[in-house]
C-alpha cells in the first residue's frame, strides 16, 4: 500500500492517544523484553575470540574478523620517522580535537592525523544534546546514578565518576570557546529531558549541538595551527622493545604513500563500529566507521572490554529510501512523540532507554505489527506532527530544522506527516578499556571517545557520548602532554606483530582478512 | 580497502530497479534511479575517499554540483542528501583554497571592529546574491554577510546555526568573500563575548570544587552491587 494510505491511522488516532500515559516497563520485563529482542542477545551473530589478550571474549563475527586481521605492515618495514611529535591524535572527531586542543595549550608539540578530512566524524552528527548536570535540581551524582541505570549497573564507575563531575568545566570551556548552547530567559543554560534520565540535564544548541561544536573545536584546531595530517589512515602503531607505543603507521589516500609518525605517546580517537554493518543493520554513522582503532590497538596488546554489546538506535529512517538508517533525533520523543504499530496503537514509554525502545520496535515488527514500505523494508511511525498539535504550530520546525531540512528535500513534510522508523546501528558500548587518564594497558598508548570502553556499560545513555569525548579527551591530552616534557622518545620498531602473527597462526587464523578495513567496500566491483 | 566479504547493506541495487542515465563528470553511466549522489559514485565503480565524510548532511565533505535535464542552471547540493533522476549532470566541488584568517578567540578586545581587520573583504559584497543561492542549507547568506558587516552578531549567529561549512558560498563570490568563515568567527565572537554568563554553571562548578557531593559520592561509592541497584531503583 501507498506510504501515505498507511499514514492515515497516525493522523486518526492522535487525539486519543495524547489522553494515555504509559508506564515504564518493571525491570524484569525490561530484562526479559531486552532478552528477547535485542540485537545483543542474537547467539548466531556472535564468536569468540580465539587469540589475544580477549581470547574466548565473545563479538559480533564482523568485528572478531577484524579484530583477528593481520596487519598490512611487513616485519622488516622501513620504519624511518617522516614526523616526529609528542602526541600524536589518530581521529579528527570530538574526542580527537578536544585531546589535540588540550595537549597543546598544555605545551605539547601536536599532529593530528586522520583518515577523511579534520572533523569528518559522527561527533558532527549528535543531534540530542550532551548531558551535564548544571540546573540547580540536578547533580552529578544524579547524573552518574542515571548512566549507571542506563548502563545496567556495568559502567567503570571511576570513569564515569569523571566524566559527570568534569561535566560542568567542560561545558565553562566550550563557552568561553563560543559555543552557542541554548539559553533560558534568565541566561542560565537551558536543559532538556532525555531518555533514561531522571532530571532534564540535557545541553543543546538546536538540533545541531554536535555540529555547532565541532565548528568551533576544527576552527580553534586550525587557529591554533596544529599540524594536520589528513586523508592519512593509521594502519599500525609502533612499540619499543618494551612494547610500550612509540608512534604509528599510517597510509596516505592520496597517493597511498606510507607515513610514520613517531610520538612519545598516541592518542587514539577513532569512533566507533557502524560502518561493519553489524547483523545486516543500516547505521547512522559516518563514512569511516569501521573500528580501525579497536584493530590497532588488539594487536597491540591492548585490553578491550564490552564488546559485546552495540547500541541500536531507536529511530533510524525507513522511508525515504535514501535516508535509511540516517537518524532521527530523539529529541522528537524527547518533546512528546509517540511510536505507534500499524494498528495505530503505542507499545512502549517512547522515553524509556534506547535498548527497550529499540527492542520493543523489533519486537512490534516481529510480531506483524510493523508497517512495510514498497521496497520491502518495516518499520513503525513517529508521530512528528503530534509537537505541532501539542506545543503549537511551527514547534518541529522551531526546534528541529536540521530534522525538517533533510526530509524536505526528498518532499517530506515531518511537521504534517510522521516518520517511518526502525532501529538502527548507532554506538559501540564497549571499546578498549582505559582508565581515568584514558590510558591503556599499554604505556603512552590513549583511547579517548568512542573506541574506548568500560563508562556506558551495556547501553549508553542519550547525550553522554558528547561529554565523554570532551572530558576523556581532555584528560588523554593533558596527561599525554605532561608526560612527553619528561621523557625520551622511544624506538620504532613492529616487535608486537612478532607475537600476534605467531598466536595467529597457532589458532589457524588463515581467513586472509587485512585490517583495519579503512572504509567500507562500497564500490561496486563489476557492471 | 574492500574486503571479500563485503556487505551489501550500503550498495544501492538491492533497492531499486530503474535504472537512470546520469553524467559524472562528464562520464555517462547508468545508476538506479532515486538513489543519492554518493551511492550512484560508489555504483559505478569509483573509489570515494574525498566527498564524503558523515553521509548524513551535517559535515559539508561532499559539496556537488548538479544540473537537472535541459535545464541550464546549475544548482549545488550535498551529494549524501541528493537523489539522481534521468538526465542529471553532477560533479563534486574541489576543496576550495579559501583564506581563513586566524585569531584568538578569547583575545578579541572588539570583535565587532575586528571583523574588519580578519576578514577586510567583508564589507566588499555587492549584493550580487549568488552565495544564497548557492548554499544548500537554505541559508540568506548574503544578508548575513550584510548583518555581519553592520554588527548584528547575534543574527548572525542564528542564522548560519544550519551552517555545514561545505564552503559553496565561497567560490561564487564575486569580492573574494568567504561567507562561511566570516560567519564562524561571527558566530564565534558572539558566543564567547556577547552572551551572557550562565551563573547556574559557575554556581555548579563551584560547588563541585567545594565538595559540596562528597558525602553523598562516599555513600554511594561504598554501597554493595545490591545496595548500589536498590538505591539506583528509587531513583525516577
Amino acid at each position: 500500500m501507498d506510504i501515505h494510505a498507511l499514514q492515515q491511522i497516525v493522523h486518526h488516532t492522535r487525539d486519543a492517544r495524547r489522553k494515555q500515559t504509559l508506564p515504564k516497563f518493571s525491570p524484569a520485563d525490561r530484562d526479559q523484553l531486552i532478552h528477547k529482542y535485542h540485537p545483543d542477545y542474537r547467539e548466531r551473530a556472535y564468536r569468540p575470540l580465539r587469540f589475544g589478550l580477549n581470547e574466548g571474549d565473545k563479538t559480533v563475527v564482523e568485528l572478531a574478523a577484524l579484530l583477528e586481521g593481520d596487519s598490512p605492515i611487513a616485519d622488516e618495514f622501513d620504519l624511518t620517522a617522516d614526523y616526529t611529535t609528542d602526541v600524536l591524535v589518530v581521529g579528527g572527531g570530538g574526542a580527537g580535537c578536544a585531546a589535540a586542543l588540550h595537549a597543546h595549550a598544555a605545551g605539547a608539540k601536536v599532529i593530528l592525523a586522520t583518515k577523511l578530512r579534520l572533523g569528518d566524524s559522527n561527533s558532527v552528527m549528535a543531534q540530542g544534546g550532551m548531558q551535564i548536570s548544571v540546573a540547580s535540581e540536578d547533580s552529578p551524582v544524579t547524573h552518574f546514578v542515571d548512566t549507571l541505570k542506563g548502563g545496567h549497573m556495568q559502567n567503570d564507575h571511576q570513569l564515569l565518576k569523571v566524566m559527570v563531575e568534569e561535566g560542568p568545566s567542560i561545558a565553562k570551556w566550550l563557552l568561553s570557546l563560543g559555543v552557542l548552547f541554548d539559553r533560558d530567559g534568565d541566561g542560565n543554560l537551558h536543559v532538556k529531558k532525555g531518555g533514561g534520565s531522571s532530571k532534564p540535564r540535557l545541553l543543546t544548541c538546536s538540533d545541531y549541538t554536535g555540529l555547532e561544536i565541532m565548528r568551533v573545536l576544527k576552527d580553534e584546531v586550525l587557529n591554533q595551527k596544529i599540524q594536520l595530517l589528513e586523508f592519512c589512515a593509521a594502519i599500525e602503531l609502533t612499540s619499543d622493545e618494551k612494547g610500550a607505543c612509540t608512534g604509528a603507521i599510517f597510509k596516505d589516500l592520496d597517493n597511498q604513500r606510507y607515513v610514520v609518525v613517531a610520538a612519545k605517546s598516541v592518542i587514539l580517537a577513532t569512533g566507533g563500529i557502524g560502518r561493519l554493518h553489524i547483523q545486516g543493520f543500516p547505521t547512522s554513522n559516518h563514512y569511516g566507521a569501521t573500528g580501525d582503532g579497536l584493530c590497532l590497538a588488539y594487536r597491540m596488546g591492548a585490553k578491550l572490554t564490552q564488546i559485546d554489546t552495540f547500541q541500536y538506535h531507536p529511530s533510524g529512517a525507513v522511508y525515504p529510501e535514501q535516508l535509511i538508517g540516517a537518524l532521527v533525533t530523539e529529541g522528537i520523543r524527547s518533546e512528546g512523540g509517540h511510536l505507534v504499530n500499524a494498528k495505530g496503537e503505542r507499545f512502549v514509554n517512547e522515553l524509556d532507554t534506547r535498548d527497550v525502545v529499540s527492542s520493543s520496535i523489533i519486537r512490534e515488527c516481529e510480531e506483524g505489527r510493523g508497517i512495510r514500505t514498497m521496497s520491502g523494508r518495516i518499520g513503525v511511525w513517529l508521530d512528528t506532527p503530534l509537537l505541532d498539535a501539542e506545543h503549537g504550530p511551527g514547534t518541529v520546525e522551531k526546534h528541529f530544522p536540521a530534522m525538517m531540512l533533510q526530509f524536505e528535500r526528498f518532499g517530506i513534510d515531518i511537521s504534517k506527516d510522521p516518520v517511518l522508523i526502525y532501529p538502527t546501528l548507532h554506538y559501540q558500548n564497549g571499546g578498549v578499556k582505559i582508565d581515568t587518564n584514558s590510558e591503556t594497558n599499554v604505556t603512552n598508548l590513549f583511547v579517548a571517545g568512542e573506541a574506548s570502553g568500560g563508562l556506558h556499560g551495556r547501553n549508553r545513555l542519550m547525550g553522554n557520548s558528547l561529554l565523554d569525548l570532551m572530558v576523556f579527551g581532555k584528560r588523554s591530552g593533558l596527561t599525554a602532554a605532561v608526560r612527553a616534557a619528561a621523557m625520551p622518545q622511544g624506538k620504532l620498531t613492529v616487535g608486537h606483530l612478532r607475537g600476534f602473527r605467531a598466536e595467529a597462526k597457532k589458532h589457524g587464523s588463515s581467513h586472509g582478512i587485512v585490517s583495519p578495513m579503512i572504509l567500507p567496500p562500497y564500490t561496486r566491483k563489476e557492471s | 580497502m574492500a574486503q571479500e566479504d563485503s556487505n551489501v547493506i550500503d550498495q544501492p541495487e538491492v533497492l531499486r530497479h530503474k535504472m537512470v542515465s546520469v553524467e559524472i563528470s562528464g562520464k555517462k553511466f547508468d545508476v538506479p534511479e532515486g538513489i543519492t549522489i554518493i551511492k550512484a559514485l560508489w555504483y559505478s565503480g569509483q573509489e570515494v575517499v574525498r566527498g564524503a565524510g558523515c553521509l548524513g548532511g551535517f559535515c559539508g565533505a561532499c559539496a556537488a554540483y548538479y544540473r537537472t535535464k535541459d535545464d541550464p542552471k546549475v544548482r549545488t547540493c550535498l551529494a549524501c542528501q541528493m537523489a539522481v533522476q534521468d538526465g542529471m549532470s553532477i560533479t563534486m566541488m574541489p576543496p576550495f583554497p579559501a583564506r581563513k584568517a586566524t585569531y584568538d578567540i578569547q583575545a578579541l578586545t572588539d570583535p565587532k571592529q575586528d571583523l574588519f581587520n580578519l576578514y577586510p573583504e567583508a564589507p566588499l559584497c555587492r549584493n550580487c546574491n549568488a552565495c544564497t543561492e548557492a548554499c544548500p542549507q537554505k541559508i540568506d547568506v548574503r544578508e548575513g554577510v550584510w548583518k555581519a558587516v553592520f554588527g548584528d552578531f547575534k543574527s548572525v549567529s542564528d542564522m548560519f546555526m544550519d551552517c555545514v561549512m561545505c564552503g559553496m558560498c565561497t567560490p561564487v563570490c564575486i569580492a573574494d568573500i568567504a561567507p562561511n568563515l566570516v560567519a564562524l568567527y561571527v558566530s564565534r565572537a558572539q558566543g564567547a563575548h556577547f552572551t551572557e554568563k550562565p551563573v547556574g554553571l559557575d554556581t555548579r562548578i563551584k560547588e563541585i570544587q567545594d565538595g559540596r557531593f562528597n558525602d553523598e559520592w562516599a555513600s554511594i561509592l561504598k554501597m554493595t552491587e545490591k545496595e548500589l541497584a536498590d538505591h539506583c531503583a528509587t531513583v525516577k
